[in-house]
């Protein structure tokens, strides 16, 4: 190759080096941060390589360790109450979303354009206002701090998101497929269930994904609707961040166990991920 | 010989309303329901520490706001954090978007950790950022003073310039992958026949990005800006994490104001008045948004 065309190549190189670094060393810190001994990340000049590593902060998490620890349970309640809470979220939203994006996109009834419209304002009415009603009705039937309270609030946010993506691989699927069903004589029914589903398989997976993502991922309504009981993992990061002032590694180890559901499940699930998210505009 | 039943289970309007119904009740019961509640309280002074005053006091709410210097401090400082942070995620997002669109060894690999910080719980975002700018400890600080850019240690979110500036940093590096992949999407679309027909023209590099890529990018970098602007009014916790608000409120965004309202001076129907004045600001997006986002439906 000659020199005209190897700076070039080398440049590319350069710059996609610094787009990596840029992309993972603010997570890469946190990461290394939370395996650290805190002696070595607390001394000025700061030693780059904290190569000790170490599980501490981890098991400090989980188990009393010998020091003081009053966060041991609490973790251990957050983290059940995610799971609980995002799992039931995707569960509910999945077949009322999936049956009601089926309708609206291929049986285009009377109402159906409505149902697809309000899906999508629904997703940026800011949760803000939404905030201040829900928690006057929340109130008034004793849902808060309830696992069931913040479960029915992430619906407001999984439902819509549910619709508005089913529709888009949905309207992807031929019709043609359909319309043969329906000529051997399967209802719309029977057709939804045995050509159209399975077809969606891997729209269906990425929807899921997405539910689960953002409910999981939902700080503001499980902060202002849970007290103690129901608290998620979001919830007890921020409190951890404003009140374990100086616990700042094991605030890192909690963030990096909460981060690696979502984080996991969307590297892993790459491709449908952003298939999802460029077809859909969604967050 | 056809089963009565079947035929009208079969029907289209009447499958398509039993399908629909467990949704639209469930979005009528927890979103469009209580929207409008909000949106009548917003008409009342309801102030849960004092029951006894409770009345319609009309536009009064509103009124007030629009004396509110707080609010309206609050107000600016969302917007120009919002503002801010668009910008940045559009240069960067499609500078990005360019090099990965580019040939090199391990491009799918580059292009899937774009997802790492979309998939980041954005309460991890806000604490991880938040050690990151440690006064005393922080990596920022070390990165600085040990490359000779900083003589000593700064107090960086004490400083109101650089507190609302590193909030924007910390946005933007978790919003950028959203406008990279959106882009990168959006440049598979562009034939590469309309470069090479450039190139035979004698168009430089910069000219065929002007004259091919923007314009047929352009409908995506609408989108995207609008949806960021409005996920940028919606910020909350990455704010009330990094700063609190401060330095002296100059980062207080409407998010921190209407919650504080609410649900620290229990002021509810005030609270809601804010919550709606301030999405008023955010229409203009999301009609740009809904219009251009539906139009693609309708053409299906």
């Amino acid at each position: 190759m000659s020199i005209r065309k190897l700076i070039p190549r080398i440049l590319l190189y350069l710059v996609v080096l610094l787009i990596v670094i840029w992309t993972v060393a603010p997570y890469a810190w946190l990461v290394i941060s939370s395996l650290s001994h805190k002696i070595d990340l607390v001394t000025v000049p700061l030693k780059w390589s904290p190569l000790r590593l170490t599980f501490d902060n981890y098991r400090s998490l989980f188990f009393a360790n010998g020091e003081t620890s009053v966060n041991v349970g609490l973790f251990f309640t957050a983290l059940k109450n995610s799971a609980i809470i995002s799992l039931s979220t995707m569960l509910i939203c999945m077949p009322l979303g999936v049956m009601a994006a089926y309708a609206a996109t291929r049986l285009k009834f009377k109402g159906s354009n409505g149902i697809i419209l309000t899906s999508m304002i629904t997703q940026l009415i800011p949760p803000i206002i939404l905030v201040i009603p829900l928690y006057v009705i929340m109130r008034k039937f004793v849902l808060i701090d309830k696992q069931i309270g913040l479960i029915l609030v992430d619906i407001t946010i999984g439902l819509p998101l549910v619709i508005w993506m089913m529709r888009g691989y949905l309207a992807s699927i031929p019709a043609d497929l359909e319309d043969a069903a329906r000529i051997d004589g399967c209802t719309y029914m029977g057709a939804l269930v045995r050509v159209i589903l399975p077809l969606a398989g891997p729209g269906l997976v990425s929807v899921m994904i997405f539910a689960f993502i953002a409910s999981w991922n939902e700080y503001l309504y499980a902060y202002v609707f849970t007290n103690v009981q129901a608290k998620t993992l979001p919830v007890l990061i921020g409190e951890f961040s404003t009140k374990l002032g100086l616990e700042y590694l094991k605030i890192a180890a909690a963030g990096v166990l909460a981060s690696l559901p979502p984080v996991l499940l969307a590297l892993g699930f790459q491709k449908f991920i952003i298939r999802g998210l460029t077809s859909g505009a969604v967050k | 010989m056809r089963n009565p039943l079947k035929s009208l289970s079969d029907n289209k309007r009447t499958l398509g309303w039993a399908l629909s119904l467990p949704a639209v009740l469930a979005i009528l019961g927890i979103v469009v329901i209580p929207v409008i509640q909000s949106l009548i309280q917003s008409f009342y002074q309801r102030d849960l520490s004092r029951p006894q005053l409770d009345a319609f006091i009309g536009l009064l709410n509103y009124q007030n706001l629009f004396a509110d210097a707080r609010y309206l401090h609050s107000m600016l400082a969302t917007f120009r954090f919002s503002l801010i942070s668009v910008i940045f995620e559009l240069i960067l997002g499609v500078s990005i978007a360019l090099v990965l669109n580019k040939n090199f060894v391990g491009r799918g690999f580059v292009r899937g950790l774009m997802i790492l910080p979309w998939a980041m719980p954005s309460i991890v975002n806000a604490a991880m950022w938040k050690w990151i700018y440690n006064a005393d400890y922080g990596v920022l600080n070390a990165l600085l003073t040990q490359v000779g850019i900083l003589d000593q240690y700064k107090i960086w979110l004490s400083d109101p310039f650089w507190a609302t500036a590193l909030i924007i940093l910390a946005n933007v590096w978790k919003e950028t992958p959203f406008t990279v992949l959106m882009v990168l999407a959006a440049l598979q679309t562009v034939p590469d026949e309309l470069y090479e027909a450039a190139k035979v023209d004698g168009s430089s590099a910069w000219q065929s990005f002007i004259s091919i890529t923007v314009p047929l990018i352009l409908p995506v970098l609408m989108i995207v800006s609008m949806l960021q602007f409005i996920w940028g009014f919606q910020t909350y916790e990455l704010i009330t994490i990094i700063t609190g608000g401060g330095p002296f409120s100059t980062t207080e965004m409407v998010t921190l104001r209407v919650y504080a309202t609410t649900f620290r001076s229990l002021r509810f129907g005030y609270g809601s008045a804010m919550a709606y004045l301030t999405s008023l600001f955010i229409l203009v997006p999301v009609v740009i948004y809904i219009r251009s986002a539906y139009k693609k439906v309708v053409e299906y």
